[in-house]
């Protein structure tokens, strides 16, 4: 992954984020993300991200669970061991609904967290640039990347005019890497740069 | 510009004027600081608890069951009413989390976080007596499904002791996932403001590297939302199923229909009480006042006297079917094992009835459900209540079957069965105080995002907008 110059830029309310993440984008520029310390709903539509499909890869999972059911019960029961219970059907439906709906459930959600952390690439030990250590507690901030053409301080100042409470310049490492939260590594060390 | 809107006419959620900074710091602040004197006195009663339950169980695995004082007619005791107790009271969180979350209702997120935890321990705790009930513990993994050297011989998919064993282990597993994906954001905040390099690492691990991306925040609400609707049935088909452990037999006193419902009630309903208990120590102890207000201890107390009274109505039902059936077995179950006070278990039936439906109606007063005192003292009585409830179904109805000379003397439990009792109690504690030590128990996040409509000071922002003139309202805020 190669590092990447980013601007940043932090608002302290969501009242002023929403104006400010509409102007950047008209005014041409790329917003990298918003990182936020709750969910704020509309962000995403205001950024023009699409909606997520996590939810279909969770019915996916969960027929995939029914589908597992159903077909292992009726292999063991009907096939692999039949059992003659008081001469009742060997293919007792009624009776498998309470486990084809557990493991239904049971796929999906466990198909649906792995997915997320995946999509969203968390696991233990992984480790990702923070433009803001306040992110996570009350500030909402702004990343905006860096062209060629991109003039650093024009940027700024338009983000301070349109509400930011502190605004920086950022090189980092744009992906994760496996890494520990009490050491610096170095691809988070180039911090502050001045834009030439 | 007001990006929600919520009627004047509800209580605020969190009360004092707090900033997003404020919320973090009250409540991570106990997870940063020493545990006080009270945290260590309870936490070391529930080690000593547990170690008297580990003790207990060493014996049931050394001696065999056969020193519970178990015998041929009442071949379920203790054990499996603990079970059937702990995994009702394990209901409460998913309740909370899921189906509250679907209704939208705002004030679950005061409490879900500690109710999903106590739902998790409190799975753990039931898990221990079907598991130990089964005598050779370490043969436990023959009820797993799985291809083996013996025939294969399969598990019975017919069986609802098999549905319980897939209900109790997708559910634990369910919870478990829908609680840490929550917990995942918050564990970044407390990471990101750590002082020492042990919690930064620590809680830089818990974190799984979480940033707060606005993509990562989508997702994580659509999964949070259909988790929601999967743990909703869920929650429904658990205790159903292990109402149908009894329900299928041909018991009388089991052999009923109204199980299902009746069993989902009283899951919520000593879920809940158990809630209530457990949330006014904490939010006393953390000094949580303003997050857990009383209007959510009035909104549980609400649940408590629904809940309670659906159970009351089901025992109501099951009398009169005992008599309407015009079967002498169930008679004989309903009006003389139970309802008789004076037959050798009367008292737990009256002690169900005391608890569980008289008792709770004081909550039909505004002043008691608002009252912290007289909410902890009916939280725990109905679990008392609750507890009673599994004994009298389980107890009062194998004691005498239908052959007078199979007849059980009087059961009751040696002290293993009671230390294993114990010792679950100090397992739920153990982890409970863990929890509450070092994770946030409320969830950060979901305050910080209801703070803005349902705050005291953004209500009354709110309050004053919509006394002003509509002309004025309409040229300072529309455009």
């Amino acid at each position: 992954m190669a590092k990447k110059k980013f601007v940043v830029g932090c608002f302290d309310n969501e009242e002023a984020l929403f104006p400010a993440v509409k102007k950047v984008r008209t005014a041409g520029y790329k917003i990298r993300d918003v990182y936020t310390p709750f969910p704020v709903h509309g962000l995403d539509h205001a950024m023009g991200l699409r909606e997520t499909s996590l939810h279909t890869a969770g019915f996916i999972y969960g027929i995939t669970g029914t589908a597992t059911a159903l077909g292992g019960i009726s292999w063991i029961l009907t096939y692999d061991w039949p059992l003659n219970i008081g001469g009742k059907p060997h293919f007792a439906l009624p009776a498998w609904i309470p486990i084809i709906f557990e493991l239904t459930v049971l796929f999906a959600a466990v198909g649906m967290v792995y997915t997320f952390c995946y999509l969203c690439q968390l696991a233990p030990f992984v480790k990702k640039h923070h433009f803001h250590p306040r992110a996570t507690d009350d500030l909402f901030v702004m990343v905006i990347e860096c062209t060629d053409k991109t003039n650093v301080d024009d940027l700024k100042g338009f983000l301070t005019s349109n509400g930011a409470i502190e605004t920086d310049v950022q090189v980092a490492e744009e992906g994760w890497w496996w890494g520990r939260y009490d050491k610096d590594d170095e691809k988070t060390l180039e911090k502050k740069i001045v834009a030439a | 510009m007001h990006l929600k809107y919520e009627s004047q006419l509800r209580e605020p959620l969190v009360n004092g004027r707090k900033t997003y900074h404020d919320v973090t710091e009250e409540i991570i602040r106990p997870i940063e600081a020493k545990p006080g004197r009270l945290w260590y006195m309870g936490f070391y009663i529930a080690v000593a608890l547990l170690l008297f339950g580990v003790y207990s169980v060493y014996r049931d695995i050394t001696y065999g069951i056969g020193q519970w004082n178990l015998n041929k007619t009442v071949g379920w005791g203790w054990d499996i009413t603990n079970f059937v107790w702990w995994v009702g009271i394990g209901h409460a969180g998913t309740l909370i989390s899921a189906i509250l979350l679907l209704f939208r209702q705002g004030w679950r997120t005061g409490v879900n976080r500690a109710a999903e935890a106590m739902t998790i321990f409190a799975v753990m705790c039931a898990g221990q007596f079907p598991i130990f009930h089964m005598g050779r513990v370490w043969l436990a993994f023959f009820i797993m499904p799985y291809p083996n050297s013996r025939g294969p011989v399969w598990v019975n998919f017919n069986s609802p002791l098999l549905w319980d064993v897939f209900a109790i282990s997708t559910y634990f597993t369910v919870s478990v996932l829908f609680w840490y994906s929550g917990l995942i954001p918050d564990m970044a905040t407390v990471r990101d403001r750590a002082k020492t390099k042990l919690r930064k690492y620590l809680y830089g691990v818990a974190a799984f590297g979480w940033t707060g991306s606005t993509k990562h925040w989508q997702r994580i609400e659509s999964l949070s939302l259909v988790l929601a609707g999967l743990a909703t049935p869920l929650v429904l088909s658990v205790h159903t199923i292990v109402s149908m452990d009894f329900a299928t037999s041909v018991i009388p006193g089991w052999h009923t229909t109204i199980f299902p419902p009746y069993f989902v009630a009283g899951a919520v309903f000593s879920g809940f009480a158990m809630t209530q208990s457990l949330l006014l120590v904490v939010r006393k102890v953390y000094h949580l006042e303003n997050y857990i207000t009383i209007g959510h201890i009035e909104a549980m107390n609400k649940i408590i006297v629904l809940t309670g009274s659906i159970v009351g109505v089901a025992y109501l039902t099951e009398l009169f079917m005992g008599w309407y059936s015009q079967s002498k077995y169930e008679g004989y179950t309903f009006w003389y094992s139970r309802a008789n006070l004076f037959s050798p278990y009367g008292w737990s039936y009256w002690g169900m009835m005391t608890c569980n439906v008289m008792v709770p109606q004081i909550f039909w007063l505004r002043k008691a459900r608002r009252n912290i005192f007289i909410t902890f003292f009916i939280s725990v009585l109905v679990n008392v209540g609750m507890w009673f409830e599994r004994f009298v179904i389980i107890v009062t109805s194998i004691y005498r079957d239908y052959l007078p000379s199979s007849w059980s003397v009087y059961y009751s439990p040696t002290i293993w069965e009671i230390g294993f009792y114990l010792g679950t109690f100090g397992l739920f504690f153990t982890c409970f105080f863990l929890f509450s030590k070092y994770a946030p128990v409320i969830a950060v996040h979901e305050i910080k995002y209801v703070l803005k409509t349902s705050g005291e000071s953004y209500k009354n922002t709110m309050g004053a907008i919509e006394r002003e003139p509509v002309e004025e309202f309409a040229h300072e805020y529309a455009h």
